[in-house]
């Protein structure tokens, strides 16, 4: 016998509401790195040399540009997801699991929205 | 050890039922297993994946530096350059290479692949050492 509403089976959602979202999302953007950190890692050994110029110029080419926009915020949220989970699983006191969570976000999303304004800024700057 | 039970649970003087204090055995009994190289990897797994999220943010960092200028570009270039920022370095390309292929492994589970426990051992040893060649050979290329 099964204690579900006819409503919640139909949703199949547990009781966070949430269903397999976050593991499906984790799920999504694992596959999506796997093609976008070979490729970066291909771009780091084909750099000419690191030097500032060598890699802004490699930067600043459209498909690199827009490749690397996508690495960097794929990558952000599969980190944010991880970690959330960890954090979850390790962290129990209720008031530092929240803290930790929120700053968690925090850092990624801000580091994600200064990287991708560092990209668009050098691609605008370079192809003027 | 005692007994976590209905008959633990307590009235008290206001009729509401509260919580005695038991010292109740707690999940997983961590214990118990055989230390082995299935929960060995999956340890790692998780330790990489935490350890990235830095990588994740010097990566981000290296970028908004070279986008401030060269000057910026230089002093990150340095740090990272330097013997402490290498090893780091190193650190993170083997982190990634082992998320990378221990990630590849836990997708072919979720498909419902690999659950067979021979093949679950191999494949562990497998993409412990791949992680291990493939670091080693991104650094040569690096070097050359």
């Amino acid at each position: 016998m099964s204690l579900q509403t006819p409503l919640g089976k139909f949703l199949g959602l547990g009781s966070a509401k949430e269903g397999t979202h976050h593991w499906w999302s984790q799920r999504v953007t694992a596959v999506a790195l796997v093609p976008l950190t070979l490729w970066f890692v291909a771009a780091l050994l084909g750099m000419d040399g690191y030097t500032h110029a060598a890699v802004v110029a490699w930067m600043a080419q459209p498909l690199n540009s827009i490749l690397l926009i996508l690495l960097v915020v794929v990558m952000l949220h599969h980190s944010q997801l991880g970690l959330q989970v960890v954090v979850e699983d390790y962290v129990h006191a209720g008031g530092l699991k929240v803290l930790i969570l929120m700053l968690s976000r925090f850092a990624h999303v801000a580091a994600g929205v200064a990287a991708v304004y560092s990209i668009v800024v050098l691609s605008v700057r370079i192809a003027n | 050890m005692r007994q976590a039970g209905g008959a633990a649970f307590g009235i008290c003087a206001s009729g509401v039922q509260e919580m005695p204090e038991i010292n109740r055995p707690l999940s997983p009994h961590l214990s118990v297993y055989k230390w082995q190289v299935a929960n060995t990897l999956s340890i790692l797994h998780r330790a990489t994946g935490v350890f990235l999220t830095l990588g994740a943010l010097a990566l981000v960092t290296w970028i908004v530096s070279a986008a401030i200028g060269p000057d910026s570009y230089a002093g990150v270039q340095a740090v990272l350059a330097g013997p402490l920022g290498l090893l780091v370095l190193f650190g993170f390309s083997f982190a990634f290479f082992y998320h990378l292929g221990n990630g590849i492994r836990h997708l072919f589970w979720d498909a419902g692949y690999g659950f067979d426990k021979h093949v679950a051992r191999m494949s562990g040893w497998f993409t412990f050492i791949a992680a291990v060649l493939v670091t080693l050979a991104f650094w040569l290329g690096v070097a050359v």
